[in-house]
């Protein structure tokens, strides 16, 4: 088989699981904007604080140690202590319901019926907060995120694929658990939404708000609710985008990779972000193989959304998204 | 009693017709201009100049642009940062390109290029919708500010990929580059906020503007009336485009003196005007100034509070100006979602009826 074809397979390779983690974030998104209408910008920060978090309590660090210290002089750091990851995780995922809860009781309790423009406002502004106060907590510092997760090339798919084509794969242990983590993740929430009575509330409000609120269904605790699981499905993608590039600033920027991805997907539709994920995943690390050195690289910050912007022109709802149908 | 629309009667078509119609609005619009042009200039020194004044109206010219687009034609834009960059790139070359010509020519003509590309970028609204369309200029951003990057011939081949602005003048007055005084570049930005600002005025309230606001109202129901809704956003991407064009020119040339594109036009400036339309409320001009004022002053005087009051590290206090702007424009949209121009309008209203509130 010629080398470059055997390079482009290895490069669709990585991409699909680049796109896992994309979808991973974009999911985030779509439970939110179904279930209240919000476009939530913020799921990019979110995730970031919830990595932050994470390492924060794994390390036993002392939440605003810096201001604490600048204010009274004192040298806190640590509390000296290490969290098993496990441990933390569950303790992140509680931080992470109440920070719904606030989010919910303090922001768009107030916000209910405004237009969709300023609750996309509103998401920018808890942006904004979040990243600061992840940093005044945490610090701004880079940090290693480990959690157990097993990294570095896979020997198996290496030495398998050179037996087979004399050349082989390089696909990171990191990115397979990843995708492990996100079927799991995906069919926990498929199996939420379509058994469970709270999963089965949060279609009801999904489909229709008012016809929601007429059966008797909590609209306060559904968001509430959704937020939360937004907030777990950011740890869930912190952790892995963490694990790979370590946490830092950049870890937000991931949700503006994020919209493509739902651009392609449509807004509303589950699979619409997977697939969609996937799409972009492959698509931008076969046109920066391809392309790329034609035009001088890093093609990989536009190339997703000048991808949907194309798309869109020819499907404006989407891959998935429900048919926009206009009255006057 | 102290603003009133009665006793106010125009004798002429031309009366009627003027920018200001009532009388108490346009004798505070001449008092706004009378300080502006002659009492600032006078004052101003550098620290003014660069923390406040230049910033600011070089901000509102970009958010009047952005007001035009969003506000009163109704389609979001996320591409502000990438547009910008476009004016302040074409203005280069054209400085470089052309050094015998004045800058006053140069400026608006960054501001044409910047229409025509930013008209390019609008042309899907013509298919997509709402937040679909937000992210698609999303799209505009990326790939502009990658241009820019990666195309050499942008920034002349210079090894640092910067872009910075050689020293021009206007009737013998140095407007760029380093030796420019504080009034000189506070006086050119004025000039150019001053006609922008007639210019978004008067077309917003004429049929045009008119033909925006139907679109952004609904615009199938605008269809159905008459109006071209290609037209109509296109010319509202164009004269966007023409207005951020300009700021971006202004932004580069005469405030940044050097730039690099994806420090100075990234994600964050889109943001920032954004913000500033919204805060300073959509589909109002004054919104865009009071808007560009607040953001502009927002960190100014956060950074004197925590660093200078406070005496704490300045790592901190840049934490802390994300917190509070962030907080302080949740609780604007909670309160005010109309923005600024909402409370002015309020007070009016007062004012109107002031001392005898009913």
């Amino acid at each position: 088989m010629p080398e470059q074809l055997l390079f482009a397979m290895e490069v669709t390779l990585n991409g699909l699981m680049a796109g896992v983690l994309y979808a991973l974030v974009a999911l985030g998104f779509v439970l939110i904007f179904k279930a209240s209408g919000i476009f939530n910008y913020a799921q990019g920060v979110m995730a970031l604080f919830a990595a932050l978090t994470l390492v924060g309590i794994m390390d036993g660090q002392i939440p605003f140690a810096h201001i604490i210290n600048a204010i009274f002089g004192t040298e806190l750091h640590h509390f000296g202590w290490h969290v098993p990851a496990l441990l933390a995780i569950i303790l992140t995922a509680g931080v992470m319901v109440v920070f719904a809860w606030l989010v919910q009781k303090f922001i768009f309790s107030h916000l209910v019926n405004q237009e969709p423009i300023i609750l996309f406002m509103a998401t920018i502004g808890l942006a904004y907060f979040l990243e600061g106060v992840g940093d005044l907590m945490w610090g701004s510092d880079i940090k290693k995120l480990d959690v157990g997760l097993p990294q570095g090339i896979n020997d198996w798919i290496d030495i398998t694929t050179f037996e087979v084509f004399g050349y082989g794969f390089f696909i990171d242990n990191l990115d397979i658990s990843a995708t492990i983590v996100a079927i799991i993740l995906v069919a926990a929430l498929i199996i939420f939404s379509q058994y469970t009575k709270q999963g089965r509330a949060l279609r009801a409000v999904a489909d229709d708000h008012q016809a929601a609120l007429s059966v008797g269904i909590s609209l306060n605790f559904i968001w509430v609710l959704v937020w939360s699981i937004a907030g777990f499905v950011a740890l869930v993608a912190g952790i892995m985008w963490g694990a790979k590039s370590g946490v830092q600033f950049s870890l937000s920027l991931i949700a503006l990779k994020a919209l493509p991805v739902l651009m392609l997907g449509g807004f509303t539709s589950i699979p619409g972000a997977i697939v969609g994920g996937l799409i972009i995943g492959v698509g931008e690390k076969l046109f920066e193989f391809l392309i790329g050195p034609m035009v001088g690289g890093a093609t990989e910050n536009w190339f997703a959304y000048v991808l949907a912007l194309l798309f869109l022109v020819f499907r404006p709802q989407g891959l998935f998204g429900e048919k926009i149908i206009e009255r006057v | 009693m102290f603003y009133r629309e009665s006793g106010d009667f125009s004798t002429t078509y031309a009366e009627d017709n003027q920018t200001f119609p009532i009388k108490f609005d346009r004798y505070r619009y001449y008092a706004v201009l009378a300080v502006a042009f002659l009492v600032i200039p006078f004052i101003i020194n550098d620290y003014w100049a660069n923390a406040v004044f230049v910033p600011f109206l070089i901000y509102a010219i970009a958010a009047i642009g952005l007001n035009i687009l969003t506000g009163y034609c109704g389609q979001v834009s996320l591409g502000t940062g990438g547009f910008m960059a476009v004016g302040a790139y074409a203005v280069y070359k054209l400085m470089t390109a052309f050094p015998e010509v004045s800058m006053l020519v140069h400026v608006p003509l960054a501001g044409l290029i910047t229409a025509g590309v930013v008209t390019l970028f609008g042309l899907p609204s013509l298919r997509i919708k709402g937040f679909y369309l937000a992210v698609a200029t999303l799209a505009a951003q990326f790939f502009l500010v990658w241009l820019f990057n990666k195309v050499p011939w942008f920034y002349n081949y210079s090894a640092s990929g910067q872009i910075s602005a050689p020293e021009r003048d206007v009737i013998g007055i140095i407007i760029t580059g380093p030796n420019t005084e504080a009034w000189a570049k506070y006086m050119i930005c004025l000039i150019f906020v001053t006609l922008a600002a007639l210019i978004a005025r008067n077309l917003t309230r004429g049929s045009v503007g008119r033909k925006w606001m139907a679109i952004r109202d609904m615009d199938i129901a605008a269809e159905i009336i008459g109006v071209n809704p290609m037209m109509a956003k296109l010319t509202a991407f164009a004269v966007s485009g023409f207005f951020i064009g300009i700021a971006g020119a202004l932004f580069f040339s005469v405030y940044l003196g050097a730039a690099e594109v994806g420090e100075s036009f990234g994600i964050d400036k889109s943001f920032l005007v954004l913000f500033m339309v919204i805060i300073g409320g959509l589909g109002s001009i004054f919104g865009s100034f009071a808007g560009a004022a607040f953001m502009v002053l927002l960190p100014v005087f956060l950074k004197n509070v925590f660093v200078g009051l406070l005496g704490w590290p300045t790592d901190l206090a840049a934490h802390l100006q994300f917190i509070v702007s962030g907080g302080l424009i949740i609780v604007f949209l909670i309160l005010e979602p109309h923005g600024l121009a909402q409370l002015w309008r309020l007070a009016k209203e007062k004012l109107r009826l002031w001392p005898f509130p009913h």
